[in-house]
């Protein structure tokens, strides 16, 4: 099993800052949107660089997406950017007409994602961004684990032709994975290869999942664990190998068990590979105000959780092992 | 094109909107009525298009369009106008009206890119997004330093969308006077009059106090009138603020029972009404 270890804790938002920063440099195409929240967005660098390739929009979400699909009909590269309740569900039916359903290259990229927005409540806490980016036709949808593999993230998109949703947080989490990575879109990274459950992981929660896995270890269990850092498209051969060889899975996420990842795999193994799953997730229930740690445990969004998600999931497989 | 030849050009196109929403039974031909000399007046006089042409005869299309003036419509139920006029513009073949709104046509309900329709930039039918669209692409020529000109379209009873006042204050703000947007304000909505539904109150102080200049066209259905208004809007740039064309439409114009109604809004004429509508409306260029 290989291990995991961290030096420092940054947030995802600064990886996607860092990203920004540069791309300000080296691709004078990409332009750079937000909606009133630019220190929130780690922008300042970008603008600093390229203050011409900034465009404030105010506190517009919805006219803010389409001026950025203006732009991209224009040759450039926009990326909108605001929270991620702001850049999603305010403004569906803007991304709908005017930049998926036009196929315009915009780049959605939004922070302060799911729980760990903590303080500031529910009403800023979206838990259904990724269902409604999945459900969009033509829609890439991305939620890096960590500092770097966000920056990684920010800077491929900018090669790839078409809209993409980048979601990623406010909190700082263990840097862990390479400063230097490739990321490759709908290409799912094995974390730790194991041949009793797959954990497939995505966001915040990939941490979490390593955790358990060390856990796991310390029980006998040997778990298999997958970054599934791009949710749509979703890296289908990688999940079927994996369960292949495992029978069992269970799925982590930082959003509502409903339409995220744990429901596109369950929709997978459901026509091609039918496998016990357990999902980790929020269970159609909206978030709270708490630090991101206390809204982390309370909605079961940890470790333990995936732990005990693991046992379930064994537990079933063994179950049906018997039954033959 | 001269006057003359605008006229008989509007009155063709006319004809095909009426010919279109009956064939395939739905539609929307009032607003497509009123904005066709509007709409005539943009492509074959006032915008500078690449004249180029390549495959099959038809006009190059780019979807950037660099050096080239930019329309968008952003009430796009008023189809039928736009794909007749792009197909007698020679972006594609007059013949393929008759497959608008029918299955596996390029000549979708509302516009889209979709099918890949050359002419076609950004798809459009919910309301509102327009002047945004068209915000982002005429402060792209600004960052770009070409120097063509980006016009919107947009209804009267879409100005009750909110985001039409976010796109508003952007335009202004970011002093878009390469930015012509037209209202057609023919005060007609689905539901009925306009100041019924939900009032406009007075747009032209409305968009003033946003920051922008505004030319009253008071009679969208004279062409001399529309093109000495697109004349107009041209020598305000260079005054930092984006242009507002109020422009006075009938609904339906052109055909008698259509105007003066928001019946016409979404309905298609049936065989009888087609005679009557036909009769009204010469053949100028030549039936599709």
């Amino acid at each position: 099993m290989k291990e995991y270890s961290f030096t420092e804790k940054k947030d995802t938002r600064s990886g996607f800052g860092a990203g920004m920063a540069a791309l300000g440099k080296t691709n004078p195409e990409v332009v750079a949107l937000c909606a009133d929240l630019v220190a929130s967005l780690k922008l300042d660098a970008f603008i600093k660089d390229s203050p011409e390739r900034f465009i404030q929009c105010g506190i517009a979400e919805a006219n803010m997406i389409g001026v950025a699909a203006g732009l991209a009909i224009s040759g450039y590269i926009p990326y909108a950017t605001t929270f991620a309740n702001f850049g999603s569900g305010r403004v569906y039916d803007q991304i709908r007409q005017s930049v998926a359903y036009s196929n315009s290259n915009v780049k959605i990229c939004v922070s302060h994602a799911g729980l760990t927005l903590g303080e500031d409540g529910a009403t800023h806490q979206i838990l259904e961004d990724l269902a409604m980016m999945r459900a969009m036709p033509g829609m890439t949808v991305i939620n890096p684990c960590d500092y770097n593999q966000t920056k990684a993230a920010t800077i491929a998109i900018a090669d790839f032709d078409g809209p993409v949703y980048l979601r990623f947080g406010r909190p700082v989490v263990p840097v862990f994975t390479d400063a230097d990575q490739k990321f490759e879109i709908g290409k799912a990274w094995m974390v730790n290869q194991g041949k009793d459950v797959s954990i497939f992981a995505t966001g915040h929660l990939v941490w979490e999942a390593i955790q358990a896995g060390e856990i796991l270890a310390k029980e006998g269990i040997d778990a298999e664990i997958i970054n599934i850092h791009t949710i749509k498209p979703l890296d289908e051969e990688a999940i079927l190998k994996s369960v292949t060889k495992t029978g069992c899975a269970v799925t982590a996420e930082e959003h509502q068990l409903n339409g995220g990842l744990g429901d596109a795999v369950c929709q997978l193994l459901g026509r091609k590979l039918p496998t016990p799953v357990e999902m980790v997730g929020v269970n159609n229930s909206f978030g709270e105000s708490g630090t991101p740690a206390q809204l982390m445990e309370k909605y079961g969004l940890n470790a333990r959780s995936i732990v005990s998600k693991v046992h379930a999931a064994i537990k079933r497989k063994e179950l049906i092992e018997n039954l033959i | 094109m001269e006057l003359a030849q605008l006229k008989n050009t509007a009155s063709q196109i006319r004809r095909d909107i009426v010919r279109m929403v009956h064939a395939c039974q739905s539609g929307h031909p009032g607003g497509s009525l009123g904005c066709a000399d509007l709409v005539v007046a943009l492509y074959f006089h006032e915008m500078t298009i690449n004249e180029e042409k390549g495959d099959g005869g038809y006009l190059k299309f780019s979807r950037a369009g660099q050096n080239e003036d930019l329309f968008f419509l952003s009430n796009g139920h008023i189809s039928p106008l736009f794909y007749s006029v792009l197909a007698h513009r020679g972006y594609f073949a007059p013949a393929e009206l008759s497959t608008f709104r029918k299955i596996n046509s390029r000549l979708q309900g509302h516009p889209a890119t979709h099918e890949h329709l050359p002419g076609i930039r950004i798809a459009s039918g919910s309301l509102g997004q327009g002047l945004s669209v068209a915000s982002g692409a005429a402060k792209a020529k600004k960052l770009r330093g070409d120097n063509c000109n980006v016009y919107v379209l947009m209804g009267d009873g879409e100005q009750q969308e909110g985001q039409v006042w976010e796109a508003a204050q952007f335009a202004s703000h970011y002093q878009l006077d390469n930015l012509i947007a037209i209202i057609d304000w023919n005060k007609q909505q689905i539901d009925g009059p306009t100041e019924k539904v939900m009032s406009n109150k007075d747009l032209k102080a409305k968009y003033e106090a946003f920051g922008w200049a505004t030319i009253d066209l008071e009679n969208g259905n004279d062409m001399q009138l529309t093109l000495d208004a697109l004349a107009k809007a041209k020598q305000l740039k260079g005054q930092n603020k984006p242009i507002m064309i109020l422009m006075k439409s009938e609904m339906g114009y052109g055909v008698d029972y259509m105007m003066g109604t928001h019946k016409w809004h979404g309905t298609a004429p049936n065989d009888e009404q087609l005679k009557t509508a036909l009769l009204q409306l010469e053949e100028t260029v030549g039936d599709y």
